[in-house]
């Protein structure tokens, strides 16, 4: 892992991505969101959290740049960008492997499309399948692996290109419970070492207090940004310590009656 | 192919001693009951002009080994070769076209989905007015049986490429070509090739159709002379020639796909 991001991330104050006023409409009548304006501060991790409906996943693709907002820009380390970029990279909910190419094609997929050499690519991309813990599956195809180990080659592609911002959108909503909670460990773990900004689409309040410093709560239809919230918890403990921890429990119950009133 | 999932350990075991799999016996078995009927069939007779299995293959060692059924075959491989390279090339272009571009979409499918509704067994004396007798009819022939078939396949599966794929495409910078060429064709291939064998398929008809209907050439020709003569034997054997023939290539060009496009169908799909 070379370069990007060198020196320790300035809390809080530098955002590498802003959305300013961002507005979406489906066709003339969905609303999907509502002048959204929000800061991501660089090297943290984001995580966008609301019921089903409210525009989460909207966002993030229009970040991504594959969406086009209705009015207003995002802006990445300032500058206002059109489309998608090499600074950005998405883990999609889907999963998204090409089922015609092996584990190893489809990590270095990314750079195979900027045309970098065979063995160049795909030495990265052996170090980053050795990263999220599928070495020796490199020759596998997705049809192999069971639905975590597919999603952990979701994030050895968007790791392989070396993007500053990962773009998770609900990359765990297909692994089951156990492997989630593993694959959340494991992800701690990787951006720790890794050091990129994170921002995580998810409807699962433990999971948004787990893993995030910046909790954005979105209300539904139109969406739009309800509350942030910073957790604040200390990372330093392990797994099931933060998940027994009196913060930690208190953010779920709090966000909870915050979303509650949508659902009646 | 995709029936290898599924072989436990216990049926594996049955035939395993003969060094076959669970797929080639039952394959082997299906074969031999088809042979086993029509030989049946012709020992009843169902009809005197309905030879056995075993007398048909006698009569195709004959003709294979004093050189008929070789020159026949000579005669018909030509147009039918013409007419599929022409079709699978031109089809498969045509067709990825439709499906990425609208405005040839609206113009090109009502041609096809007419021409694949047509009797054209009734059209190909049409062609002979056009043109004539020779190799060109008979191209002709192979292509409006194949042809139809490919581009509206390929159509239909590129149109419903993966948007998912596409998309990740996209949020990776791929450009429309890398877009087409990585994605949207490896994605569409398995329907793709399933257009191109149907349209072999439909070609062999077209070939066939032609030698019996515009001039009396290669194994068209067998077939109509055999019967005249009523060595009905000789006459099954040409047809069961083009049949096997036809099955054969289909397979291979199976094999192709598998081999070139989708590896990982390969691995117990």
């Amino acid at each position: 892992m070379p370069q990007a991001n060198e020196g320790p991330p300035t809390p809080a104050t530098e955002n590498i991505v802003e959305a300013r006023d961002i507005t979406k409409f489906y066709g003339t009548d969905v609303h999907a969101l509502e002048k959204i304006n929000l800061g991501i501060p660089v090297g943290q991790m984001t995580t966008f959290l609301g019921p089903s409906g409210c525009g989460k996943t909207t966002l993030l693709k229009i970040i991504a740049g594959l969406l086009e907002p209705s009015a207003g820009e995002i802006l990445i380390k300032g500058v206002p960008v059109s489309g998608p970029g090499p600074e950005r990279a998405f883990v999609f909910q889907d999963f998204a492997l090409l089922p015609w190419a092996t584990v190893l094609r489809n990590v270095a997929f990314g750079l195979e499309l900027r045309h970098e050499a065979k063995d160049e690519r795909e030495k990265v991309a052996r170090h980053y399948i050795a990263e999220v813990g599928l070495s020796g599956f490199e020759q596998k195809y997705p049809h192999e692996l069971s639905g975590g180990m597919r999603q952990r080659v979701g994030l050895a592609r968007a790791l392989a290109v070396n993007a500053e911002v990962l773009l998770m959108d609900e990359p765990f909503s297909a692994v089951d419970e156990q492997n989630r909670r593993k694959f959340q460990e494991d992800l701690l773990h990787l951006l720790a070492v890794e050091k990129k900004t994170v921002i995580f689409v998810t409807h699962s309040i433990e999971e948004a207090v787990y893993l995030s410093d910046q909790i954005v709560l979105l209300s539904p239809r139109p969406g739009r940004i309800h509350s942030i919230i910073r957790p604040d918890i200390s990372r330093d403990a392990g797994p099931d310590e933060i998940r027994r921890d009196k913060n930690y429990l208190d953010h779920v119950e709090e966000i909870w009656q915050d979303l509650r009133k949508y659902l009646e | 192919m995709e029936t290898t999932i599924g072989l436990s350990g216990a049926e594996k075991s049955a035939f395993s001693a003969f060094g076959l799999s669970n797929i080639t016996v039952y394959r082997l078995l299906s074969i031999l009951g088809l042979f086993a009927l029509w030989q049946i069939g012709g020992l009843v007779p169902i009809s005197v002009a309905f030879p056995t299995f075993s007398d048909t293959m006698v009569a195709m060692y004959e003709m294979t080994a004093d050189g008929r059924m070789i020159r026949a075959y000579a005669d018909t491989i030509k147009p039918l070769l013409i007419g599929v390279a022409i079709s699978a090339g031109f089809g498969v272009t045509l067709g990825v076209t439709m499906g990425l571009n609208r405005r040839f979409q609206w113009f090109w499918e009502p041609i096809f989905v007419v021409l694949q509704a047509a009797p054209v067994a009734a059209l190909i004396p049409l062609i002979t007015y056009i043109y004539g007798i020779g190799l060109a009819a008979k191209v002709v022939a192979v292509i409006i049986l194949a042809l139809p078939i490919i581009v509206l396949n390929a159509y239909k599966a590129v149109r419903n490429a993966s948007a998912s794929l596409i998309q990740m495409c996209r949020s990776f910078q791929g450009t429309r070509l890398q877009q087409i060429w990585k994605v949207i064709i490896p994605n569409a291939s398995p329907v793709i090739f399933a257009g191109l064998r149907l349209g072999v398929a439909a070609g062999f008809i077209g070939v066939i159709l032609a030698e019996l209907l515009i001039t009396p050439t290669g194994i068209g020709d067998l077939i109509t002379y055999h019967r005249s003569v009523a060595e009905y034997a000789e006459m099954y054997a040409a047809i069961f020639s083009v049949i096997a023939f036809s099955a054969i290539t289909v397979g291979s060009l199976e094999r192709a796909e598998t081999r070139f496009f989708r590896p990982d169908k390969k691995v117990g799909r």
